[in-house]
């Protein structure tokens, strides 16, 4: 398996990275060998194994649905890049 | 006496004695943090202000007899950890000017018991890396040296700021993170002491995520007994964190004096990899030795898929770092670059926020979790997560701790290793098993190579059984004596 200038250029955009066409070689080459590493993965039987998704041996917790915080605005706003009263800024979405 | 030479347990002795006043105890730390910082740059943002208004509060606490566990204590926080008020970076271009509106579980855990902050300590970017050379706000120099060679050496990573101001002698300890390795690693790297506790056992609300089903913190300091303190004051079931353990935190600090007499200690075999350097095989050996010496029992264990560890981690973190680093939008915090339409300016934004280590792991793990290559790479990395669980599982049936090196070097040079990524990767063959399986693992120094750089140790416990794990690193501390120093620290003149 060997990632393509295209599959690189269609991975960067799934990310929502801008890469450059002087970056892809590069990027080519690290992501390959670092796939091609992880290749040796194959030759494990893991037949019936189960997938473990996470080192916490426990059964996720629920709490009541009820609100438990609010009411600052403000707070949520603070770092916001470009804000109108209480809204965040985007550029324009719908033409 | 010099302040900045005591040990966390030593001072608060010294406070509660009233020897010495909180505030003298912080300006001794800020005096050598404006001396040295300058140049190991090992914190990003230094709080002088806010630290001496906690250490007056933590007088009158003191005066008042109300002085909790920590009162008075400096500390230094990774720069992962959301601190209120404070600029938190994750020493990331994106999260530049991020200043969290609220706190961290942990680090209000230490304000709750009266640690002093003196400020938020380097990293590499998003806690990804291993020399801390991936850091927007540059290297940190690890303050150790080679004998007669003043070349500056990475402080390791993530956690390399925190390691290395431990280490100077510029906090009497510090926070970090642990992802898959990033305490223990640097704690190797710069002659210290540090703890990943249990999965679930600290709180991950407020931390910067990077691989959620592996982020962990803990304590990084000068000995076990420190570290157990601190770790005391940070665990704890919250109700923020969904992975959070609702088990009551036990008296660390009394587990460092339990001995070691009866216990079985494992040695993998596996571990003994083809061109592990001498040093660290004797090290090892002596390790084996010290614990025989003090009544433990060592037997050899199995960990057949050991080899796996790194591959498996290489999935399954980039994954995890793919999703979480998704918020970086440019919306609703964080560095925003214009572009013409919604997705090119997230993608303008992205590109120039985030540098090299991060922009890969993103699209691997964006490409490993893609339609047609998830079942290949991720499910198939999950299920060998499995069979390496299942591997200490076995193992601990038989023995109550696994003993082994941190590390497969001494710090290496800043600039080294950073020919291709796998290279770096490869820092992490020793802690990342203990990661993926969730296990507390301590680093505690236990020798220095021929060039004098300091080397680790580490112990893997059981699962939440941090107890056995400070009990069998107070016996190596106690056997090894390590007592060398670093070149560039505190009170030393340099």
């Amino acid at each position: 398996m060997s990632l393509d200038p295209a599959t690189v250029r269609r991975i960067a955009h799934l990310a929502r990275i801008h890469i450059g066409e002087d970056e892809i070689p590069r990027l080519q080459t690290e992501l390959n060998g670092i796939l091609g590493w992880v290749e040796q993965l194959a030759e494990i039987d893991v037949t019936d194994i189960p997938p473990l998704t996470g080192a916490a041996q426990m059964a996720l917790r629920t709490r009541e649905d009820v609100v438990s915080d609010g009411g600052i605005v403000e707070k949520i706003l603070a770092n916001a890049p470009e804000r109108a009263d209480d809204y965040f800024v985007v550029p324009k979405v719908v033409e | 006496m010099i302040l900045t030479d005591l040990t966390l347990a030593q001072a608060r002795e010294g406070l509660r004695a009233k020897k010495f006043s909180a505030r003298a105890l912080t300006e001794a730390h800020l005096a050598a943090i404006e001396k040295l910082n300058p140049r190991l740059n090992a914190f990003i943002t230094v709080t002088p202000e806010l630290a001496l208004a906690q250490a007056d509060a933590a007088d009158r606490a003191y005066a008042e007899g109300e002085a909790g566990a920590l009162t008075g204590l400096p500390l230094a926080i990774k720069d992962l950890f959301c601190t209120e008020g404070v600029r938190t970076t994750a020493a990331s271009r994106i999260l530049g000017n991020f200043i969290p509106p609220y706190e961290s579980t942990v680090t209000a855990k230490l304000k709750d018991a009266g640690a002093v902050f003196l400020g938020k300590t380097n990293l590499d970017e998003f806690a990804m890396g291993s020399s801390n050379m991936t850091s927007a706000f540059g290297a940190v120099e690890n303050p150790w040296k080679r004998r007669g060679d003043d070349t500056p050496l990475v402080p390791g990573g993530s956690s390399g700021g925190s390691a290395a101001v431990v280490a100077a002698r510029l906090a009497l300890g510090a926070t970090g993170t642990d992802t898959g390795g990033s305490i223990r690693q640097p704690a190797s790297f710069c002659g210290i002491t540090g703890i990943k506790p249990t999965y679930g056992r600290c709180s991950r609300y407020g931390i910067i995520a990077f691989a959620s089903s592996l982020d962990q913190a803990g304590p990084m300091a000068r000995t076990v007994e420190d570290c157990a303190i601190l770790l005391g004051a940070m665990a704890g079931f919250d109700p923020k964190d969904s992975t959070s353990a609702e088990r009551a935190v036990p008296d660390f600090a009394a587990a460092c004096r339990r001995g070691v007499k009866g216990l079985r200690i494992g040695v993998p075999k596996e571990y003994a990899v083809p061109g592990m350097p001498d040093e660290i095989a004797a090290l090892w050996q002596r390790g084996r030795d010290w614990l025989r010496a003090a009544g433990a029992e060592l037997v050899e264990i199995s960990l057949p898929h050991t080899r796996y560890a790194l591959a498996t981690y290489y999935i399954v973190a980039p994954a995890e770092c793919s999703s979480n680093l998704a918020r970086y939008d440019g919306v609703r915090f964080g560095r925003r670059e214009d572009g013409a339409d919604l997705i090119e300016m997230y993608e303008r934004t992205r590109a120039a926020g985030f540098g090299d280590e991060v922009k890969r792991r993103i699209m691997i793990g964006t490409y490993v979790l893609s339609a047609g290559y998830y079942d290949a790479y991720y499910l198939r990395a999950q299920k060998v997560r499995s069979l390496i669980l299942g591997d200490f599982t076995n193992a601990f049936a038989g023995c109550d701790a696994i003993l082994t090196p941190t590390a497969p070097s001494a710090a290496f040079a800043q600039g080294e290793k950073m020919d291709d990524p796998i290279t770096m990767y490869l820092n992490d063959v020793f802690t990342v098993p203990a990661s993926l399986a969730g296990l507390p693992a301590i680093s505690l120094p236990a020798g220095c190579d021929r060039a004098g750089l300091p080397l680790g140790l580490q112990v893997i416990g059981k699962p939440f059984d941090e107890e056995t794990v400070f009990a069998v690193a107070a016996e190596i501390e106690a056997a090894a004596g390590f007592s060398a120093s670093p070149t560039l620290r505190a009170g030393s003149g340099a």
